[in-house]
């Protein structure tokens, strides 16, 4: 595969990538501790929509059978593509597990705030080696 | 009989959790949490009974059959995890802090016991579950509930470690879902023999390949592989006592289950360790983890951190057992689960005993409590010789089958660097045992008041302490099924 | 009694005088009861030791296997005759021992008296259990026991200096047998997947010469209690321990521990043959010899006695390295031989240095002058124990160097002569560093008489240590001198 195709064929994982980087920058560089959180999150969803990218089936439709009034109870037509639903159903989960892990942040954050007197880590690592 | 009761290996704790909180009594939490860890303790014991010498046990969730459903499926690898943590969280559970962790108010401690529980829920669900993302998700359940025992720690930096704990584990936690991810796209299952199976023609895939490193790096942040380690000190040692405890005995167990699982059973030892040959990184890693942390381990003043740092050098013994790849190291990295559960739990309960007698565990303090807290101070001593490998306790058990399985390999220069390593510890288990025997407390601390630490505290320190002992002369038990684990995990079974 | 109970007796009766001691010395608040319990418990174990000797001498090999630790690694016990020598020696002057500490504890006014004795009686467990050991691992296993329980009797003084001894002593000790001795053990077993005590050895005729040069190297340095250069510091700074502790342990059960432990690894590990077949056994005894030589000199310069007789007792050690080198039957034989004679001599020595000690509070050699005259006994006593020690007949030492002397002859290396000299020059060392304190104990003016002392007239009194320190060093001198005349039996013990 030459650049060119790799960059249009991919360009979902190349976007899905520079998400994540973001994110990830945002975890590492950033002192305040809600901006980490934020960054986490970032992270988060660029996973969780590299997952709804890979449900994605080539002119697939919703994957919801339709109603066949010759067949009724019966399946549906066979000629319909669907797309993948495992993917996003394994992201409810995810985004469930995202949304705890977020407020647990905020929660330890808020912790912090009132042990420290800041949001910031710096501050606090610098009050650490203050006062032990 | 047996696969109907499976599945409450994992359910009872999940439920009492919730029961925790709707009764609210603490004592009853507690008595109950012990009642339902003692539950499953048994359940363990009796799938390990049931599938010792090659069994297999398969639930279904819900009567979906796999590859579609969800599947739990019991093999000795996963049956001897469920019996460590189980019997970790049993002695740990009977462990009696009078009073709970400090930063937990009367009115709320039911709520401490049922995220413990939950803690315990999801380790045990990473063990028995058959699928890849459910895995996922009983790693999410432990790892949160495990942020927030550390940040129930009395001192102010127990929040701010819980954070980077979060923090790290999360980015591990996302590694780990977009590895699975790529192997539902290479594979087109989540079941994990299913995986494995299919696997076989697309190992050598861009994805396939990026989908190990994945998996790889996210495990090993939540095993606190060196160099990705710096999470743990300081959530080990400003967790509340029993916390510390708990997860020194079973969180990183069960990482390194799952590690082991994955590059055995699903990508395989030859792929793993013959063509991509991924112990020319996890090798030189483990000994650097036993010589840089166990080197920082000297250097603590507080008995804590010290225990901290030494859980890291002791997982770079496991991680070099797996990088063996043969039956004898790998049975060795095995057994160093248990051999390591066994001793660093009752250390860090020992650390309990201490801080609720003394008030602080910084080794100034510690200065001749020996003679005021002698038993306690015992099993600090028969716990430190097992860090050290002294011939007759278990970590000489877990030594002698990774050398051998070291030499085996024909890896004598590292054989030489595992027994060097092993004198590091000798260096700080001497300092910590100088201390509390030989220095004269000091005149501004004085230890007159110090009583021996209340048996309700120090028995399950001792039942760890004389397991130390026990496995270390009897290896039927744990070294039978270790080698049994071991052998299955190379033929690529779980 | 079977031969396996017995066995199990000799072992259990240490561990039950140690709990006698914690019980009456700690509990029970009866140090007398303490004190009369261990030299009684140490007599039965010496009784239940000499008893098996009776089988052994029969060509019996009473065995007892407790169980299996690891797969193909048994916790098991076998008598054979180096072992029981080295249990006989070790038990036999405990008793000895255990009488003299209690007169020399008492005497100097020690501390933490039950702590003591305990571990003193643990440490014997170790000795015996190294003694009787089956296999590698068994050994392994007491030997490190050994090592930790003798850590609280270096220290026992809690000082700055013990402290920083025990730091030397554990590091030098555990340095050297976790990375040689355990990691020679773990090649053994992955070379021959056994590790169990074979006669004729275990390692087959197939193992290249590198090595097994390689392997004798690490067994010998592995066994640092052997005290051979460079790993000998720890014994000089051991001698910071009670006088009883540097006696028996430290010149007797611990140092012992490692040279029966490269005695019985030559025999049974690697078997003479294989040993003698290679030329793995010339660095070995270029090691020992240097060490003997070394270890003499630095003697000699030493003022402080304890550091002095320590220093002998490394060059005095290399001997029956250097018989386990030479590889041939005389050569254990000496080995085997030099552990008996030298115990005997040795014990003595520090006995009396233990005395002087107590009845003058004096600890170098400069400060003997004249002390013979008060105290004749001891410096008799020291005067036959040096005899020994330097290997002059009528003493049990001289069959030592003896059969040491003809070993060398026999190994055919080409250079042979020159091991002789080596050992005759060490001989003469020895009276340097040895005779020096005789003379100056019973020949030197007393620096208080004054100038106008030696005129003679005004004999001092006789100011013994308390009776409890005499007699027992009496007794281990006169042993010495037994030791000669039974010299036949211990080389019909040790024929191999």
């Amino acid at each position: 595969m030459n650049l060119p195709e790799a960059l249009s064929g991919l360009w979902a994982y190349w976007l899905l990538i520079a998400l994540m980087m973001v994110g990830l920058y945002i975890v590492i560089a950033r002192d305040n501790l809600i901006k980490k959180v934020m960054g986490l999150n970032i992270f988060q969803a660029a996973a969780i929509l590299f997952y709804v990218t890979m449900a994605k089936v080539e002119g697939g439709t919703a994957p919801i059978v339709p109603h066949d009034p010759a067949h009724p109870g019966g399946h549906g037509a066979h000629d319909v593509v669907y797309s993948n639903p495992l993917p996003h159903v394994l992201m409810l989960t995810a985004i469930v597990v995202g949304v705890a892990t977020t407020a647990l942040a905020l929660a330890l954050a808020v912790r912090i705030h009132g042990d420290y007197g800041t949001s910031e880590e710096d501050e606090a690592v610098a009050y650490d080696a203050e006062h032990g | 009989m047996i696969e109907k009761i499976l599945v409450l290996e994992v359910v009872l704790p999940l439920l009492a959790a919730p029961v925790c909180v709707l009764v609210r009594h603490p004592r009853f939490c507690r008595l109950f949490s012990l009642g339902v860890v003692a539950a499953c303790f048994a359940i363990a014991v009796a799938l390990l009974v049931e599938v010792r010498g090659g069994g297999v046990i398969s639930y279904q969730l819900g009567g979906w059959p796999p590859p579609l459903g969800i599947e739990y499926r019991i093999s000795t690898v996963n049956a001897y995890l469920l019996a460590l943590v189980t019997a970790m969280a049993l002695v740990i559970f009977s462990f009696d802090s009078r009073g709970g962790p400090p930063r937990v108010p009367e009115q709320r401690r039911h709520l401490y016991y049922a995220v413990f529980l939950l803690c315990i829920s999801g380790l045990l669900g990473i063990t028995i579950t058959g699928d890849a993302f459910n895995i996922f998700v009983f790693l999410e359940i432990s790892s949160l509930s495990s942020y927030i025992l550390v940040s129930l720690g009395g001192h102010r930096r127990a929040v701010m470690s819980a954070f980077y704990y979060l923090v790290m584990g999360t980015i591990g936690g996302v590694f780990f879902m977009l590895g699975v991810g790529l192997l539902y796209q290479e594979t087109g299952t989540l079941n994990l023999r299913d995986i494995a199976a299919r696997l076989e023609p697309s190992l050598h895939d861009r994805g396939t390949v990026l989908a190990l490193a994945l998996l790889v790096v996210g495990i090993s942040i939540k095993l606190a592989v060196f160099p990705l380690h710096h999470w743990l000190p300081n959530a080990y040692s400003f967790a509340p006592p029993k916390v510390s405890a708990f997860l020194a005995a079973t969180a990183t167990k069960v990482s390194f289950y799952l590690l082991a699982m994955i590059l055995f059973t699903i990508f395989g030892a030859p792929f793993v360790f013959e063509e991509l040959r991924l112990q020319a990184v996890l090798l030189p890693l483990s000994l650097l983890a036993m010589f840089l942390a166990s080197g920082a381990a000297i250097f603590q003043t507080d008995l804590r951190r010290l225990l901290a740092y030494s859980s890291v050098a002791q997982i770079g013994y496991m991680t070099l057992g797996l990088s063996t790849a043969n039956a004898t190291g790998l049975a060795g990295g095995l057994v160093h689960l248990f051999n390591h559960a066994v001793m660093k739990g009752g250390l860090f309960l020992v650390v309990a005993c201490l801080l609720y007698r003394v008030g602080s565990v910084h080794l100034d303090a510690l200065a001749g409590i020996g003679r005021r807290m002698p038993l306690t101070s015992a099993a600090l001593v028969i716990g430190g010789l097992s860090l050290i490998g002294v011939p007759g306790t278990v970590g000489f058990v877990s030594k002698w089958y990774l050398v051998s399985g070291v030499l085996e390999r024909g890896w004598t220069a590292a054989a030489v660097l595992i027994l060097l390593s092993s004198l590091l510890a000798l260096v700080y288990v001497g300092k910590v045992v100088e201390v509390v025997y030989f220095r004269k407390p000091a005149e501004t601390q004085p230890i007159d008041h110090v009583r021996e630490a209340p048996l309700g505290m120090l028995a399950p320190a001792w039942v760890l302490a004389a397991a130390a002992v026990f496995f270390g002369l009897t290896t039927n038990w744990t070294y039978g099924v270790a080698r049994e684990a071991a052998e299955l995990l190379l033929a690529g079974g779980i | 009694m079977s031969p396996e109970t017995t066995i199990l007796v000799a072992l259990l009766l240490p561990v039950l005088a140690a709990v006698s001691c914690l019980l009456l010395g700690g509990g029970l608040g009866r140090p007398n009861l303490r004190d009369i319990a261990t030299p009684l418990i140490g007599a039965c174990t010496f009784a239940a030791v000499w008893r098996l000797a009776g089988d052994v001498l029969a060509g019996g090999r009473p065995e007892l296997v407790l169980f299996e630790v690891l797969p193909g690694v048994e916790l098991a016990f076998q008598v054979e005759p180096l072992g029981l020598l080295y249990g006989l020696v070790a038990s036999g002057l405990w008793i000895v021992t255990s009488i003299y500490a209690v007169g020399y504890m008492r005497g100097h006014h020690e501390q933490n008296q039950t702590r003591f004795f305990t571990f003193f009686a643990l440490s014997i467990f170790a000795a015996l259990g190294i003694a009787f050991a089956s296999n590698l691992f068994t050994l392994f296993l007491f030997y490190e026991a050994l090592t930790l329980l003798t850590f609280p009797l270096v220290t026992h003084h809690g000082t700055d200096e013990a402290r920083r001894a025990g730091r030397i002593y554990l590091g030098i000790l555990l340095f050297t047998s976790i990375s040689f001795l355990l990691f020679a053990i773990l090649f053994t077993w992955r070379l021959t997947g056994t590790i169990d005590f074979t006669p004729g050895g275990i390692l087959g005729a197939e193992t290249s010469s590198g090595m097994v040069t390689v392997l004798l190297l690490l067994y010998a340095f592995g066994a640092g209690k052997a005290a051979l250069m460079p790993f000998h510091r720890w014994l000089p700074n051991a001698m910071v321990a009670p006088t009883p502790v540097s006696a028996l342990l430290h010149a007797v059960a611990v140092v012992k521990a490692g040279v029966f432990a490269i005695l019985k690894i030559v025999v049974y590990v690697f078997g003479l043959d294989l040993l003698a077949g290679s030329n793995a056994s010339l660095s070995l005894m270029t090691i020992a010899s240097f060490t003997m030589l070394m270890a003499a000199v630095i003697a000699i310069r030493q003022d402080n006695l304890k550091a002095r007789l320590a220093y002998s007792t490394i060059s005095q050690l290399a001997y029956i390295v250097l018989g386990a080198a030479m590889a041939t039957a005389t050569g254990v034989l000496a080995g085997g031989m030099q552990i008996a004679m030298h115990a005997a001599g040795k014990i003595t020595l520090f006995f009396c240095a233990g005395a002087i000690l107590v009845a003058t509070h004096k600890k170098k050699v400069s400060e003997l002058d004249g002390l013979g005259r008060t105290m004749p006994w001891t410096f008799a006593a020291f005067f036959l124990a040096s005899l020994s020690i330097i290997g002059i007949p009528p003493l049990g030492g001289s069959w030592a160097k003896w059969y040491l002397m003809v070993g060398a002859l026999e190994t055919g290396f080409a250079w042979q002569a020159a091991f002789l000299g080596v050992l005759m020059l060490s001989s003469l060392l020895a009276v340097f560093y040895l005779m020096p304190v005789v003379v100056r104990g019973f020949f030197a003016a007393s620096p208080s008489a004054g100038p106008s002392g030696s005129a003679g007239g005004d004999r001092k009194p006789i100011a013994e240590a308390p009776f409890l320190c005499v007699a027992p060093l009496v007794l281990t001198a006169l042993l010495s001198l037994a030791l000669f005349f039974v010299a036949g039996d211990l080389a019909s013990l040790l024929n191999f």
